[in-house]
């Protein structure tokens, strides 16, 4: 495995392409360096100078909309020189390969780029050919991975699940987490389990329908559930996952309806979950199909905290792989 | 037939008309046709094998070679090799591919029909038999197109290739459209007493796939090709197998149910043959961690156990051949992220060493390695090939068995240096390649 690729000789990131490979020590500090720009973010003046003369460049070959933005608000608050590019598939198609776009842009004197395409294995391609100095943040690549979701959502269980002056690793150790729908096709599920088993999490849990559970899930460290009632009980965390509506087509699903029966969180199986449980989800959120609308807005629900918590994790991804020299140059 | 032959008409000046006669003394001599195996001399004769003795030999020769310490065999077959043209000249040419064949002790060859334009017509093979012809040195044999076009639905014009020489049929590694179309060009082909080479894998389950569906693949997001897509497609074909009684090859398997089933239908004496490419005897589904894109093949690499059924497979004779699957590539196919790359490894010299790593490791005998490289895939191709008997052609692969050597693409004579062997240390060194008696390469390092 190539994950040495995402650090450099001292250990210290210099790619993020995925948690996998990563350490606990490495993974800790990045969530306590976001905990210091999430308390910036709180207060008036939101802007910092970390990257200050530095230039990120949002290389987006499928759609997106919230992941960009944060990535995009996060790099401005450290005071990046950003630019986004959302590259139609069509255009590499027209003959410029991926590495001729990486080339090219490079020449601009990019110092970062932030990269979504729908191939696994995107990033670390980029990585491989980045020059020197050239740093790659993966947003998401095929099925692989999405380092950064899934950071914010390992930083956003310690924030509500953790006691006061707990170790992180103690919290995620004795926590039970449901991750809940299309784990097959989803890197943030890849991302999620990755993480917490890194933090020590003894009870990962796969909850889906055989069609959606990809063969040999159990090597990562998970255990399966075709029952959502057995996944999610006694759980401290629900991990819900988008399922995109057009998987009927593959004969994964008989309908959504069914799905939502199923496997929906609903407002009754909410009940029935510990009151101390929480219920996150990467958005965008389909309502009556993995979420009851209600239960999405609902006391428990962490989707919104995700959300701002994703900017705070963006910017210490950020400052921790560029902010380096700038700060030991001051 | 000829023992002359006009090798290389592009030259200016001919080649030096080689000797008449040859003999090869103290060679190991390896001839599965016979099953010898032991110190022999070996004499060539205007292009034929005139006489194979462990005594000293009875005639006159006009050169000696002295092989002490080599190892001689019947010149390799190969049963899939894509040279690339016409069609891809980017990737590879004739002048490039033969002398990598040459140099890897290949004398015959089977071309798959998938150049282009396909191989659908007796114009296209005769034209590329024409273009072959030109860099000459190898015995290349082609397969024609099973359907027009590789289209999977309307079947081409199988007598008439026949009657321009192929020597069976094939769809490359395009589906058929139904098991209607697998049964008639079934019958078909064997009315015309040739076998048809099939890439068993459904299409439909393997769609998008570019990765074996195991944990490696589930752990890197990469789309699979569960086994099922091999193991069903064998099952389909060996129905109609039992149906029709035509004879069908199944090309480069890569799964212990596959091997199984080909077993078993080989067991009821149906007339099913099987090969495997040499890398999948060698490397495993857990070689593509880290997006290895040089390790991107179709079918794909399965589990260490799939292969250690495969060599166990081809140790036993269930698997009659090893091919180099030789697929050469440009630099840029492989610059991609691992699912957008082509698939192929270039293969042709490094399928004697890979083979002789096994002889090496005691999964094959050397009788039984020269026998899954010659005379085995000379009887699944029907060809002329593959025995040291007296009367024989003279195609030879003389080879040193002890050296181990580091591979480095760029040493490689091939176009292709998509290698995921690089930095391997092979062993086994081809020392001389003749054709018809021919000396075609000869290496003394």
């Amino acid at each position: 495995m190539k994950s040495n690729l995402q650090l450099d000789a001292r250990g210290r990131l210099r790619h993020l392409l995925s948690l996998d490979g990563l350490s606990s020590d490495l993974i800790i500090d990045i969530l306590d360096t976001a905990e210091q720009h999430d308390k910036l973010l709180a207060g008036p003046e939101k802007k910092l100078g970390t990257l200050s003369g530095r230039t990120v460049i949002n290389l987006f070959f499928e759609p997106s909309t919230r992941t960009r933005t944060t990535f995009e608000l996060a790099a401005k608050r450290l005071s990046a020189d950003v630019l986004n590019l959302q590259v139609a598939a069509s255009s590499t198609s027209k003959g410029e390969t991926l590495f001729d776009t990486l080339k090219t842009l490079e020449a601009m004197q990019a110092d970062m780029f932030v990269i979504r395409h729908e191939s696994s294995g995107a990033a670390h391609f980029f990585a491989e050919h980045a020059a020197p100095g050239v740093a790659i943040l993966n947003a998401g690549d095929g099925r692989h991975a999405h380092p950064t979701q899934g950071l914010l959502d390992l930083f956003t269980i310690r924030r509500y699940k953790s006691l006061p002056g707990e170790a992180t690793r103690d919290c995620f150790s004795r926590l039970s987490v449901a991750i809940v729908g299309d784990v097959l096709h989803s890197r943030v599920a890849r991302s999620g389990i990755h993480g917490l088993r890194i933090l020590g999490c003894q009870d990962i849990r796969v909850v889906a329908p055989p069609t959606l559970v990809p063969v040999g899930i159990k090597e990562m460290g998970v255990s399966v559930h075709h029952d959502l009632e057995a996944g999610l009980d006694g759980v401290d965390v629900v991990m819900l996952l988008r399922l995109q509506k057009e998987r009927m087509l593959g004969a994964f699903l008989p309908s959504l309806g069914e799905f939502h029966r199923d496997y929906g969180l609903t407002r009754a199986r909410l009940a029935k979950l510990k009151p101390e449980a929480i219920v996150m989800h990467p958005g965008p959120i389909n309502r009556g199909v993995e979420i009851e609308g209600d239960v999405a807005y609902g006391p428990r629900s962490l989707i919104l905290q995700q959300v701002s918590h994703g900017i705070a994790i963006r910017m210490a991804v950020m400052s921790l792989i560029l902010g380096r020299d700038n700060g030991e140059r001051r | 037939m000829s023992a002359r032959r006009d090798w290389s008409p592009q030259q200016d000046t001919p080649p030096p008309a080689p000797p008449r006669s040859l003999l090869i003394r103290n060679a190991r001599v390896l001839d599965p046709a016979s099953g010898f195996d032991g110190i022999a001399h070996l004499g060539i004769r205007d292009g034929r094998i005139a006489e194979l003795s462990q005594a000293e030999p009875r005639g006159e020769y006009e050169q000696t070679l002295d092989a002490r310490n080599l190892w001689l065999l019947p010149g390799l077959v190969d049963l899939a090799a894509r040279l690339r043209e016409p069609g891809h000249t980017h990737k590879a040419r004739f002048a490039s591919e033969i002398p990598a064949a040459q140099a890897g002790g290949i004398t015959s060859l089977v071309l798959p029909p998938d150049t282009q334009p396909v191989i659908d017509s007796p114009a296209n093979l005769l034209r590329v038999l024409r273009l072959a012809g030109q860099t000459g040195g190898l015995k290349l044999r082609v397969l024609g197109a099973l359907t027009q076009g590789l289209n999977g639905e309307a079947l081409a014009e199988l007598s008439a290739l026949k009657a321009a020489g192929a020597i069976g049929f094939a769809q490359g590694l395009k589906p058929l459209r139904d098991l209607l179309v697998a049964r008639r060009a079934l019958e078909y082909a064997r009315g015309l007493s040739l076998p048809v080479h099939v890439f068993a894998q459904d299409a439909a389950l393997a769609a998008g796939g570019c990765a074996h569906e195991g944990p490696v693949a589930t752990r890197l997001g990469l789309p699979p090709i569960p086994v099922a897509a091999e193991v069903a497609a064998i099952r389909a074909w060996i129905s109609l197998v039992e149906d029709t009684g035509a004879p069908v090859h199944f090309c480069r398997l890569s799964t212990a149910r596959g091997v199984e089933l080909v077993q078993s239908a080989q067991r009821r004496q149906l007339p099913v043959t099987a090969d495997v490419a040499a890398h999948q005897l060698w490397l495993c589904d857990r070689d593509i961690d880290g997006f290895n894109a040089l390790c991107h093949v179709i079918p794909p690499l399965r589990s260490a156990e799939d292969r250690q059924a495969l060599r166990q497979a081809v140790a036993s004779g269930v698997i009659g051949a090893i091919c180099s699957d030789h697929q050469p590539h440009e630099a840029d196919a492989k610059i991609n992220p691992f699912p957008l790359t082509e698939a192929g490894i270039s293969g042709l010299e490094t399928l004697l060493p890979l083979t002789l790593g096994l002889v090496q490791e005691g999964q094959l005998t050397p009788l039984a390695a020269a026998a899954r490289l010659s005379l085995g895939p000379a009887r699944i191709a029907g060809i002329e090939a593959g025995s040291l008997t007296p009367g024989a052609p003279a195609d030879l692969c003389l080879l040193d068995p002890a050296p181990s050597w580091v591979l480095r693409p760029e040493h490689l004579l091939s176009a292709g240096r998509n290698t995921p062997f690089a930095g391997w240390t092979l062993q086994g060194r081809v020392r001389r390649t003749l054709l018809d008696g021919y000396p075609v390469y000869a290496n003394a390092d």
